[in-house]
């Protein structure tokens, strides 16, 4: 099959409707991850998880494995995981502590920037070959950059600074950061990884969707409502009951009380949609209390109140990153194949305040967000009946069009739902997946290669 | 093995009390798993006590639920939940519903006192649902104690080979 246009492209995006291929073509699913995943800036780790020189985690760009490092001068490295000898994958390892990488095939070293440290055997290699040029290296990331705390890196040599990319986005970071009495996150609890038999685009498609929650986790909001109070409880359900008797709000409370933002780049925010007195009774939990306490302690109380009026639900930072600062959760979406999909979901400890609140994420991201949760099971039971469904040939466009007619435009740049049941941060990701596959495809190398060339190894001029 | 770290008052001395042997331990652990593969899910929470604690650990030898997330974690609040949940009409995630079929093997008894025992016991799990079948094995923990109808879990730890693993999603108790 040859290349597809630009305007092939192009021709998939209609207003207020995009064509099923976009869920479904392999083709098209290998030009997102050349095309967005290949110069995209993507979240790759938080800088918590590689405190110290020496420090390494395990992560990837699409499907490519890289490792996020703290190199010996305290830096951050993203470094592609194969050795520069015969490619092995250098780490097998999640994470640790190191001082150099050392590949189990024959041997060769790495720095912890990746620069060749040594190799055995160094005799008898082509002139092409220099140990101490920086290409014999375990390479670099072209850019990893760094917005407080929370690390991207970009494939790509050139385009937009980080800050830049994010936008006004960047205050949902802040909001997160801002919440610690100590001014800092920490990466803590596990991880929780997901899988489902669809499209990566569909997770961030639903998680700003208020439009579902009544229909898809209609058994947990009965269940929940239904659930007496009066019950044995360690109170770890506490907040996670209450979230889903509040999913069974009625469309008016989604139309009137919330809103939806989105932003250049792809990424948007679902605000308005609780406050902390719904969630966590805030004037009557003693651990809320606390933590305004420590908040007012380190912060004053004006500042403190400003925190906390911010009242946002889902950020998405296009194209695969969505979290929640109220829980301190973030997810990360993997793209494996056009109906293969890994979400892993991280939470964070906000630093200084009162560890019970760390336990209250901990039992929400159980309880709603995990693998086997109320709530998040029935979600991935959709994602799989999309791609269950676009295996047909039922209709050829797929309508992401609630609201259309309503979108206003926003401060920043931005563009708004009349109310939170607009489907435009949907229509917004579009705009930005246009953005970067409309680009004509890179030429493959592999067309311009002759079918037979003699040997090249023969008559290579040994290096003694 | 140390869980709940708060117990649960049902562990304070229990009148019926007395000695478990190996082979009431085992016949009870095929009754609750029977009862699983059979659907009958108020049953199966009618075996747990009133301040019971259900505990699947997202990571191996996961000291603690409570600052670590796990694949289920749940009081006797969110357990009643969970079951009322799976006998909802509208759980799309059991549309069509699982089907499962367990084995439970290696029953050992590994603490014993006056008001009840910890049992350890190997198990496995197919679980088939709409044209694939995945395999689950691991390690499960029950506390027993006496209760009024005989004997109640206070509370069971089940450890998964697979628990770090991607999963698609779990639904049906473990």
């Amino acid at each position: 099959m040859s290349a597809m246009s630009g305007d092939d492209i192009r021709a998939l995006v209609q207003p207020g409707r995009v064509n099923r291929r976009l869920y479904t073509d392999p083709d098209i699913f290998e030009r997102e991850l050349a095309q967005i995943f290949g110069s995209a800036w993507i979240y790759v780790g938080h800088e918590s998880e590689v405190k110290n020189p020496g420090d390494f985690l395990a992560t990837r760009i699409g499907r490519k494995p890289l490792l996020l490092v703290r190199d010996a001068d305290g830096k951050i490295q993203l470094l592609h995981n194969q050795c520069a000898h015969r490619g092995s994958m250098v780490v097998a390892s999640n994470g640790g502590h190191t001082s150099e990488f050392r590949c189990c095939y024959h041997g060769w070293t790495y720095h912890l920037d990746g620069r060749l440290k040594a190799a055995p055997l160094l005799n008898g290699y082509p002139a092409h070959f220099d140990p101490k040029n920086p290409e014999f290296a375990m390479l670099s990331v072209p850019r990893v950059a760094s917005y407080r705390g929370f690390v991207f890196g970009s494939l790509a040599e050139h385009g937009q600074s980080l800050e830049d990319y994010l936008g006004f986005m960047t205050t949902s970071f802040d909001d997160m950061v801002d919440r610690a009495p100590d001014g800092e996150l920490e990466v803590a609890g596990g991880v929780f990884k997901h899988t489902y038999k669809g499209n990566w685009k569909l997770y961030l498609e639903n998680l700003c969707d208020a439009a579902h929650p009544l229909f898809v986790h209609q058994s947990s909001i009965d269940a929940a409502r239904q659930q007496s109070d009066e019950v044995n409880s360690d109170g770890s359900g506490e907040i996670a009951i209450r979230q889903m008797r509040q999913n069974g709000a009625p469309y008016s409370f989604w139309e009137e009380n919330v809103g939806i933002w989105s932003y250049p780049n792809g990424h948007s925010f679902l605000g308005d949609y609780h406050d902390d007195a719904k969630l966590v009774a805030a004037l009557n939990d003693p651990v809320f209390r606390d933590y305004i306490a420590a908040m007012e302690a380190r912060k004053g109380k004006e500042a403190t109140k400003k925190v906390l009026e911010v009242r946002r639900w889902n950020s998405n930072v296009y194209p695969n990153l969505s979290f929640m600062s109220q829980f301190q959760q973030l997810r990360v979406v993997h793209p494996i194949s056009v109906n293969e999909t890994v979400v892993h979901t991280y939470n964070y400890r906000l630093k200084g305040a009162p560890a019970r609140m760390f336990e209250n994420t901990i039992s929400f991201a159980n309880i709603v967000n995990g693998t086997g949760s109320l709530v998040l099971t029935d979600d991935l039971e959709i994602y799989t009946r999309i791609g269950l469904g676009l295996s047909s040939a039922g209709s050829e466009w797929l309508e992401i069009g609630r609201g259309y007619a309503g979108d206003l435009p926003a401060e920043h740049g931005g563009r708004r739902g009349k109310n939170s049941t607009s489907e435009v941060y949907i229509r917004n990701m579009f705009d930005a997946w246009l953005g970067f596959m409309a680009q004509d495809a890179p030429e493959e190398a592999s067309s311009a290669r002759p079918a037979r060339v003699p040997s090249p190894h023969a008559r290579a001029e040994a290096r003694q | 093995m140390t869980f709940p770290q708060r117990a649960p008052a049902a562990m304070q001395p229990n009148a019926a009390g007395g000695a478990f042997d190996a082979a009431e331990c085992e016949q009870f652990l095929v009754h609750e798993a029977r009862l699983l593969d059979e659907g009958r899910f108020d049953e199966w929470l009618s075996l747990f006590t009133a301040d019971c604690r259900y505990w699947v650990p997202s990571e191996p030898n996961q000291a603690s639920p409570r600052d670590t997330i796990s694949l289920m974690y749940d009081d006797r609040r969110l357990l009643e939940t969970r079951v009322r949940r799976l006998a909802s009409p509208r759980i799309y995630s059991q549309e069509p519903p699982s089907r499962t079929s367990r084995m439970i093997g290696n029953v050992t008894i590994e603490a014993a006192d006056a008001d009840g025992c910890t049992v350890r016991a190997k198990f496995q799990l197919l679980e088939y649902r709409r044209e694939s079948q995945r395999i689950f094995g691991g390690t499960s923990f029950h506390r027993l104690v006496r209760g009024g109808d005989g004997i109640q879990i206070a509370w069971k730890r089940v450890d998964l080979v697979n628990c770090d693993a991607p999963l698609e999603g779990l639904v049906v108790p473990f």
